[in-house]
Protein backbone atom coordinates (compact mmCIF):
# COMPACT_ATOMS: atom_id res chain seq x y z
CA UNK A 1 0.00 0.00 0.00
CA UNK A 2 1.24 3.64 -1.21
CA UNK A 3 2.40 5.80 1.98
CA UNK A 4 -1.21 7.96 2.31
CA UNK A 5 -1.24 11.46 1.03
CA UNK A 6 -2.42 14.81 2.38
CA UNK A 7 -5.99 14.46 1.44
CA UNK A 8 -5.85 11.01 2.80
CA UNK A 9 -4.32 12.20 6.04
CA UNK A 10 -6.77 15.30 6.59
CA UNK A 11 -9.71 13.21 6.11
CA UNK A 12 -8.38 10.08 8.40
CA UNK A 13 -8.29 12.32 11.30
CA UNK A 14 -11.69 13.26 11.43
CA UNK A 15 -13.35 10.41 11.59
CA UNK A 16 -12.24 7.37 10.86
CA UNK A 17 -9.11 7.58 12.98
CA UNK A 18 -10.32 10.23 15.44
CA UNK A 19 -8.35 10.82 18.05
CA UNK A 20 -11.38 10.33 20.92
CA UNK A 21 -13.73 7.91 19.30
CA UNK A 22 -11.28 5.42 17.65
CA UNK A 23 -7.48 6.31 18.44
CA UNK A 24 -9.01 6.30 22.18
CA UNK A 25 -5.44 8.78 22.83
CA UNK A 26 -5.43 12.08 24.66
CA UNK A 27 -8.27 10.73 27.31
CA UNK A 28 -7.18 13.29 30.59
CA UNK A 29 -7.63 16.17 28.90
CA UNK A 30 -11.24 15.02 26.84
CA UNK A 31 -12.13 14.17 30.49
CA UNK A 32 -11.17 17.03 32.71
CA UNK A 33 -11.90 19.94 30.10
CA UNK A 34 -15.11 19.02 28.73
CA UNK A 35 -17.80 20.40 31.61
CA UNK A 36 -17.45 23.62 29.25
CA UNK A 37 -18.27 24.28 25.53
CA UNK A 38 -15.52 27.29 26.34
CA UNK A 39 -12.59 25.22 28.14
CA UNK A 40 -13.11 22.42 25.56
CA UNK A 41 -12.85 24.74 22.65
CA UNK A 42 -9.93 26.43 24.39
CA UNK A 43 -8.17 23.04 24.79
CA UNK A 44 -8.89 21.91 21.64
CA UNK A 45 -6.89 25.27 20.06
CA UNK A 46 -3.90 25.08 21.96
CA UNK A 47 -3.44 21.57 21.19
CA UNK A 48 -3.93 22.27 17.64
CA UNK A 49 -1.43 24.91 17.44
CA UNK A 50 1.37 22.27 19.74
CA UNK A 51 0.01 19.23 16.75
CA UNK A 52 0.46 21.56 13.65
CA UNK A 53 3.96 23.15 14.62
CA UNK A 54 5.14 20.28 16.19
CA UNK A 55 4.27 18.23 12.98
CA UNK A 56 5.99 20.52 10.75
CA UNK A 57 8.78 20.85 12.51
CA UNK A 58 9.46 17.41 12.81
CA UNK A 59 9.10 16.95 9.30
CA UNK A 60 10.89 19.55 8.24
CA UNK A 61 14.02 17.82 10.57
CA UNK A 62 13.02 14.33 9.62
CA UNK A 63 16.15 13.01 7.66
CA UNK A 64 18.48 14.54 11.12
CA UNK A 65 16.30 11.75 13.27
CA UNK A 66 18.16 9.19 14.77
CA UNK A 67 16.26 6.23 15.79
CA UNK A 68 17.17 6.25 19.63
CA UNK A 69 17.17 9.58 19.83
CA UNK A 70 14.30 10.57 18.30
CA UNK A 71 11.82 10.42 20.83
CA UNK A 72 13.82 12.91 22.82
CA UNK A 73 13.17 15.41 19.72
CA UNK A 74 9.82 15.17 19.29
CA UNK A 75 9.56 15.67 22.78
CA UNK A 76 11.57 18.85 22.83
CA UNK A 77 9.61 19.95 19.92
CA UNK A 78 6.26 19.53 21.31
CA UNK A 79 7.20 21.11 24.68
CA UNK A 80 8.32 24.29 23.66
CA UNK A 81 5.04 24.44 20.90
CA UNK A 82 3.36 23.74 24.59
CA UNK A 83 5.19 26.47 26.56
CA UNK A 84 4.85 29.22 23.76
CA UNK A 85 0.97 28.11 23.92
CA UNK A 86 0.75 28.79 27.47
CA UNK A 87 2.43 32.07 26.98
CA UNK A 88 -0.08 32.86 24.05
CA UNK A 89 -3.29 32.41 26.38
CA UNK A 90 -1.75 33.92 29.28
CA UNK A 91 -1.47 36.79 27.30
CA UNK A 92 -4.41 37.10 25.16
CA UNK A 93 -7.27 34.98 26.68
CA UNK A 94 -6.28 35.34 30.51
CA UNK A 95 -9.58 34.51 31.70
CA UNK A 96 -9.60 31.12 29.91
CA UNK A 97 -6.39 30.09 30.77
CA UNK A 98 -7.29 30.18 34.36
CA UNK A 99 -9.88 28.11 33.75
CA UNK A 100 -7.91 26.07 32.10
CA UNK A 101 -5.18 25.79 34.77
CA UNK A 102 -2.33 23.03 34.87
CA UNK A 103 -4.19 21.02 31.89
CA UNK A 104 -2.51 23.88 29.21
CA UNK A 105 1.23 22.28 30.55
CA UNK A 106 -0.06 19.08 30.41
CA UNK A 107 -0.78 18.89 26.65
CA UNK A 108 2.99 18.07 26.55
CA UNK A 109 2.11 14.47 27.60
CA UNK A 110 -0.98 14.40 25.04
CA UNK A 111 -0.22 10.80 23.72
CA UNK A 112 -2.10 12.55 20.34
CA UNK A 113 0.85 14.77 19.09
CA UNK A 114 3.83 12.65 19.82
CA UNK A 115 1.95 9.37 18.33
CA UNK A 116 1.03 11.81 15.34
CA UNK A 117 5.18 12.60 15.24
CA UNK A 118 5.97 8.68 15.30
CA UNK A 119 3.66 7.54 12.23
CA UNK A 120 3.77 10.44 10.24
CA UNK A 121 5.67 13.82 10.58
CA UNK A 122 9.02 11.74 11.17
CA UNK A 123 8.21 10.00 8.07
CA UNK A 124 6.82 12.58 5.36
CA UNK A 125 6.79 15.51 4.38
CA UNK A 126 5.55 19.65 5.90
CA UNK A 127 2.53 20.09 4.26
CA UNK A 128 1.66 16.23 4.47
CA UNK A 129 2.28 16.53 8.05
CA UNK A 130 0.76 19.89 8.35
CA UNK A 131 -2.48 17.70 6.60
CA UNK A 132 -2.29 15.17 9.43
CA UNK A 133 -2.16 17.86 11.77
CA UNK A 134 -5.09 19.76 10.93
CA UNK A 135 -7.39 16.50 10.11
CA UNK A 136 -6.53 15.23 13.85
CA UNK A 137 -7.18 18.79 15.44
CA UNK A 138 -10.67 18.27 13.77
CA UNK A 139 -11.54 15.10 14.99
CA UNK A 140 -10.28 16.32 18.58
CA UNK A 141 -12.42 18.61 18.15
CA UNK A 142 -15.44 16.41 17.46
CA UNK A 143 -14.63 14.15 19.87
CA UNK A 144 -14.30 16.95 22.78
CA UNK A 145 -17.21 19.17 21.49
CA UNK A 146 -19.44 16.20 21.34
CA UNK A 147 -18.63 15.17 24.80
CA UNK A 148 -18.82 18.90 26.30
CA UNK A 149 -22.43 19.76 24.75
CA UNK A 150 -23.98 16.80 26.60
CA UNK A 151 -21.92 17.80 30.26
CA UNK A 152 -22.81 21.27 29.84
CA UNK A 153 -26.43 21.14 28.53
CA UNK A 154 -27.51 18.55 30.83
CA UNK A 155 -24.74 19.08 33.37
CA UNK A 156 -25.68 23.31 34.14
CA UNK A 157 -28.26 23.85 31.25
CA UNK A 158 -26.24 26.26 29.66
CA UNK A 159 -23.94 26.34 26.03
CA UNK A 160 -21.06 28.50 25.65
CA UNK A 161 -22.53 29.73 29.04
CA UNK A 162 -25.44 30.87 27.59
CA UNK A 163 -28.81 29.54 29.41
CA UNK A 164 -30.07 26.75 27.34
CA UNK A 165 -32.68 24.50 29.13
CA UNK A 166 -35.31 26.62 30.97
CA UNK A 167 -34.82 26.98 34.76
CA UNK A 168 -37.23 24.21 35.75
CA UNK A 169 -35.44 21.82 34.06
CA UNK A 170 -33.35 19.83 36.54
CA UNK A 171 -29.69 19.85 36.25
CA UNK A 172 -27.36 16.55 36.48
CA UNK A 173 -24.72 17.73 38.73
CA UNK A 174 -22.58 14.71 38.15
CA UNK A 175 -22.17 15.12 34.45
CA UNK A 176 -19.70 18.60 35.56
CA UNK A 177 -17.81 16.50 37.81
CA UNK A 178 -15.41 13.74 36.84
CA UNK A 179 -17.68 11.07 37.18
CA UNK A 180 -19.92 12.39 34.56
CA UNK A 181 -16.97 13.00 32.58
CA UNK A 182 -16.05 8.67 32.26
CA UNK A 183 -20.09 8.14 32.12
CA UNK A 184 -20.38 10.51 29.26
CA UNK A 185 -17.28 9.48 27.12
CA UNK A 186 -18.80 5.51 27.63
CA UNK A 187 -21.90 6.16 26.58
CA UNK A 188 -20.94 8.13 23.60
CA UNK A 189 -18.18 5.90 22.30
CA UNK A 190 -20.51 3.31 22.67
CA UNK A 191 -23.07 5.08 20.42
CA UNK A 192 -20.31 5.89 17.99
CA UNK A 193 -19.25 2.04 17.92
CA UNK A 194 -22.96 0.93 17.01
CA UNK A 195 -23.16 3.76 14.14
CA UNK A 196 -20.39 3.09 12.63
CA UNK A 197 -20.89 -1.15 12.75
CA UNK A 198 -24.11 -0.94 11.06
CA UNK A 199 -22.48 1.49 8.56
CA UNK A 200 -19.73 -1.39 8.08
CA UNK A 201 -22.47 -4.17 7.64
CA UNK A 202 -23.91 -1.84 5.37
CA UNK A 203 -21.45 -1.55 3.05
CA UNK A 204 -20.98 -5.20 3.01
CA UNK B 1 12.08 1.84 7.09
CA UNK B 2 10.29 -0.76 8.35
CA UNK B 3 10.53 -1.30 12.72
CA UNK B 4 12.57 -4.28 12.58
CA UNK B 5 15.40 -2.28 11.29
CA UNK B 6 15.01 0.55 13.08
CA UNK B 7 15.55 -2.24 16.11
CA UNK B 8 18.66 -3.62 15.16
CA UNK B 9 20.08 0.16 14.10
CA UNK B 10 24.09 0.22 15.53
CA UNK B 11 24.79 3.85 16.23
CA UNK B 12 28.07 4.76 14.91
CA UNK B 13 30.45 7.73 16.58
CA UNK B 14 30.71 9.49 19.52
CA UNK B 15 27.20 9.90 21.68
CA UNK B 16 27.78 13.43 21.33
CA UNK B 17 27.96 12.99 17.70
CA UNK B 18 24.82 11.61 17.38
CA UNK B 19 23.44 13.70 19.90
CA UNK B 20 24.35 17.30 17.52
CA UNK B 21 20.49 17.24 16.79
CA UNK B 22 19.29 17.19 20.12
CA UNK B 23 21.81 19.38 21.84
CA UNK B 24 21.29 22.25 18.67
CA UNK B 25 17.82 22.13 19.97
CA UNK B 26 18.18 22.64 23.41
CA UNK B 27 19.83 25.73 22.95
CA UNK B 28 18.04 26.88 19.55
CA UNK B 29 14.66 26.40 21.28
CA UNK B 30 15.70 27.54 25.07
CA UNK B 31 16.94 30.91 22.97
CA UNK B 32 13.06 30.93 21.32
CA UNK B 33 10.94 30.76 24.32
CA UNK B 34 13.26 33.38 25.85
CA UNK B 35 12.46 35.75 23.21
CA UNK B 36 8.92 34.65 22.93
CA UNK B 37 8.61 35.38 26.67
CA UNK B 38 10.38 38.05 26.37
CA UNK B 39 7.88 39.56 24.04
CA UNK B 40 5.23 38.41 25.67
CA UNK B 41 5.76 39.15 29.33
CA UNK B 42 4.39 43.00 29.15
CA UNK B 43 0.84 41.56 28.46
CA UNK B 44 0.72 38.89 30.90
CA UNK B 45 1.74 40.98 33.91
CA UNK B 46 -0.47 43.83 32.78
CA UNK B 47 -3.13 41.16 33.03
CA UNK B 48 -2.33 39.88 36.19
CA UNK B 49 -2.10 43.77 37.55
CA UNK B 50 -5.67 44.17 36.29
CA UNK B 51 -6.74 40.60 38.06
CA UNK B 52 -5.24 42.21 41.24
CA UNK B 53 -6.81 45.64 41.15
CA UNK B 54 -10.46 43.75 41.25
CA UNK B 55 -9.52 41.60 43.69
CA UNK B 56 -8.20 44.55 45.95
CA UNK B 57 -12.02 44.89 47.22
CA UNK B 58 -12.43 41.47 48.60
CA UNK B 59 -8.63 41.40 49.99
CA UNK B 60 -9.66 44.67 51.74
CA UNK B 61 -13.38 45.03 52.88
CA UNK B 62 -14.51 48.33 52.34
CA UNK B 63 -11.47 49.48 49.70
CA UNK B 64 -12.29 50.93 46.55
CA UNK B 65 -10.11 49.85 43.70
CA UNK B 66 -9.54 52.82 41.74
CA UNK B 67 -8.39 55.10 44.83
CA UNK B 68 -5.72 52.50 45.42
CA UNK B 69 -1.84 53.31 45.21
CA UNK B 70 0.67 51.13 43.89
CA UNK B 71 3.59 51.88 45.44
CA UNK B 72 7.42 50.23 46.52
CA UNK B 73 8.23 48.20 49.38
CA UNK B 74 11.44 45.96 50.73
CA UNK B 75 10.21 42.38 51.59
CA UNK B 76 13.18 40.23 53.02
CA UNK B 77 15.99 42.69 51.32
CA UNK B 78 14.27 42.95 47.84
CA UNK B 79 12.14 45.59 46.25
CA UNK B 80 8.50 44.65 45.24
CA UNK B 81 5.19 46.00 44.91
CA UNK B 82 2.69 46.94 46.76
CA UNK B 83 -0.63 48.49 46.36
CA UNK B 84 -2.36 50.30 49.53
CA UNK B 85 -6.22 50.31 49.63
CA UNK B 86 -8.52 53.17 50.51
CA UNK B 87 -12.34 53.58 51.05
CA UNK B 88 -14.23 55.62 48.49
CA UNK B 89 -13.56 58.25 50.86
CA UNK B 90 -10.13 58.06 51.28
CA UNK B 91 -9.24 56.22 54.34
CA UNK B 92 -6.73 54.24 54.45
CA UNK B 93 -7.58 50.64 55.23
CA UNK B 94 -5.00 48.29 54.77
CA UNK B 95 -2.19 46.92 52.31
CA UNK B 96 -2.57 44.07 49.25
CA UNK B 97 1.22 42.18 49.15
CA UNK B 98 1.71 39.79 45.92
CA UNK B 99 4.42 37.32 46.63
CA UNK B 100 5.21 33.89 45.82
CA UNK B 101 6.57 30.44 46.56
CA UNK B 102 6.89 26.63 45.68
CA UNK B 103 3.81 24.94 46.57
CA UNK B 104 3.06 21.28 46.21
CA UNK B 105 3.81 20.85 42.40
CA UNK B 106 5.04 24.43 40.93
CA UNK B 107 4.82 27.89 41.98
CA UNK B 108 2.17 29.68 44.18
CA UNK B 109 1.47 33.48 43.01
CA UNK B 110 -0.60 35.24 45.96
CA UNK B 111 -2.27 38.03 46.79
CA UNK B 112 -2.19 38.94 50.91
CA UNK B 113 -4.82 41.61 52.07
CA UNK B 114 -3.63 43.28 55.74
CA UNK B 115 -4.96 45.95 57.92
CA UNK B 116 -3.04 48.88 57.87
CA UNK B 117 -0.26 47.99 60.02
CA UNK B 118 0.44 44.79 57.82
CA UNK B 119 0.00 42.23 60.97
CA UNK B 120 -3.68 40.84 60.37
CA UNK B 121 -4.29 39.44 57.29
CA UNK B 122 -7.95 40.50 55.65
CA UNK B 123 -7.88 37.97 53.07
CA UNK B 124 -6.30 35.90 50.60
CA UNK B 125 -6.19 35.14 46.70
CA UNK B 126 -4.13 32.75 44.57
CA UNK B 127 -3.24 34.46 41.02
CA UNK B 128 -1.54 31.47 40.14
CA UNK B 129 -1.10 27.75 40.87
CA UNK B 130 -0.59 24.41 39.38
CA UNK B 131 -1.33 21.94 42.19
CA UNK B 132 -3.12 18.38 41.92
CA UNK B 133 -6.36 18.91 40.37
CA UNK B 134 -9.14 17.76 42.67
CA UNK B 135 -6.89 17.75 45.97
CA UNK B 136 -3.96 20.71 45.99
CA UNK B 137 -6.22 22.79 43.62
CA UNK B 138 -8.79 23.75 46.02
CA UNK B 139 -6.63 26.65 47.29
CA UNK B 140 -8.32 28.14 44.39
CA UNK B 141 -11.53 27.98 46.20
CA UNK B 142 -13.36 31.19 48.48
CA UNK B 143 -14.06 28.70 51.08
CA UNK B 144 -10.38 27.69 51.86
CA UNK B 145 -9.23 31.20 51.30
CA UNK B 146 -11.86 33.10 53.45
CA UNK B 147 -9.68 30.73 56.54
CA UNK B 148 -6.76 33.35 56.20
CA UNK B 149 -9.21 36.35 57.00
CA UNK B 150 -8.02 37.77 60.59
CA UNK B 151 -5.44 35.50 60.67
CA UNK B 152 -1.91 35.94 62.00
CA UNK B 153 1.86 35.08 61.37
CA UNK B 154 3.29 32.75 61.90
CA UNK B 155 0.66 30.48 60.56
CA UNK B 156 0.46 26.72 60.59
CA UNK B 157 -2.23 24.74 58.69
CA UNK B 158 -4.10 21.81 61.04
CA UNK B 159 -5.85 19.11 60.27
CA UNK B 160 -8.27 19.60 62.20
CA UNK B 161 -10.14 22.96 62.79
CA UNK B 162 -8.30 26.00 63.79
CA UNK B 163 -7.90 26.91 67.63
CA UNK B 164 -6.39 30.62 67.22
CA UNK B 165 -5.42 33.24 64.91
CA UNK B 166 -2.17 31.05 64.10
CA UNK B 167 -4.00 28.08 62.89
CA UNK B 168 -5.32 27.54 59.40
CA UNK B 169 -7.66 24.76 59.05
CA UNK B 170 -6.04 22.60 55.63
CA UNK B 171 -7.57 21.03 53.17
CA UNK B 172 -8.54 17.64 53.28
CA UNK B 173 -6.04 15.11 51.12
CA UNK B 174 -3.71 18.52 50.51
CA UNK B 175 -1.67 18.67 53.82
CA UNK B 176 1.40 20.10 51.56
CA UNK B 177 -0.18 22.58 49.44
CA UNK B 178 -2.32 24.00 52.22
CA UNK B 179 0.90 24.44 54.49
CA UNK B 180 2.47 25.78 51.47
CA UNK B 181 0.37 28.10 51.10
CA UNK B 182 1.37 29.31 54.80
CA UNK B 183 4.82 29.49 54.31
CA UNK B 184 4.50 31.77 51.43
CA UNK B 185 2.28 34.33 53.54
CA UNK B 186 4.93 33.58 56.69
CA UNK B 187 8.20 34.69 54.85
CA UNK B 188 6.01 37.60 53.33
CA UNK B 189 4.66 39.04 56.08
CA UNK B 190 7.71 38.29 58.55
CA UNK B 191 10.11 40.11 55.67
CA UNK B 192 7.55 43.44 55.16
CA UNK B 193 9.12 46.63 56.32
CA UNK B 194 6.56 48.85 56.08
CA UNK B 195 9.21 51.96 57.19
CA UNK B 196 10.66 51.52 53.08
CA UNK B 197 7.07 52.39 51.42
CA UNK B 198 7.91 54.67 48.72
CA UNK B 199 6.70 55.87 45.42
CA UNK B 200 6.85 53.48 42.69
CA UNK B 201 9.94 53.73 40.07
CA UNK B 202 8.47 51.97 37.11
CA UNK B 203 5.55 50.61 36.34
Amino acid sequence: MSEPTAGMRFLNGILPENPTYRQLLGMCPTLAVTNSMQSALTMVAATGFTLICANVMISLMRRLLKPHLRILVFTLTIATFVTIADRLLSAFLYDASKALGPYIPLIVVNCIIISRCEVCSSKQGPWIAFADGVGQTLGFALGLASIATVREIFGSGTWFGLQVLPDAWPKLGILVLPPGAFLTMGLLLAVVAFVSQRARKETR
Amino acid sequence: MSDSESFEHRPEGHPLAQAKLVLFLGVFLAVALAGVDLGLRERIVANKTAETYSEIPRLVPGADAQRTEALQVWVAGKTQRIYKAFSATGEHLGFVLPTSGSGFSDRIELLIGLDAQGQTLTGLYVLDQKETPGLGDHIKEAQFQARFAGAQTPLTAVKGDSKNHNEIKAIVGATVSSQSVCDIVNRAVSGLDLSTLTEATHE
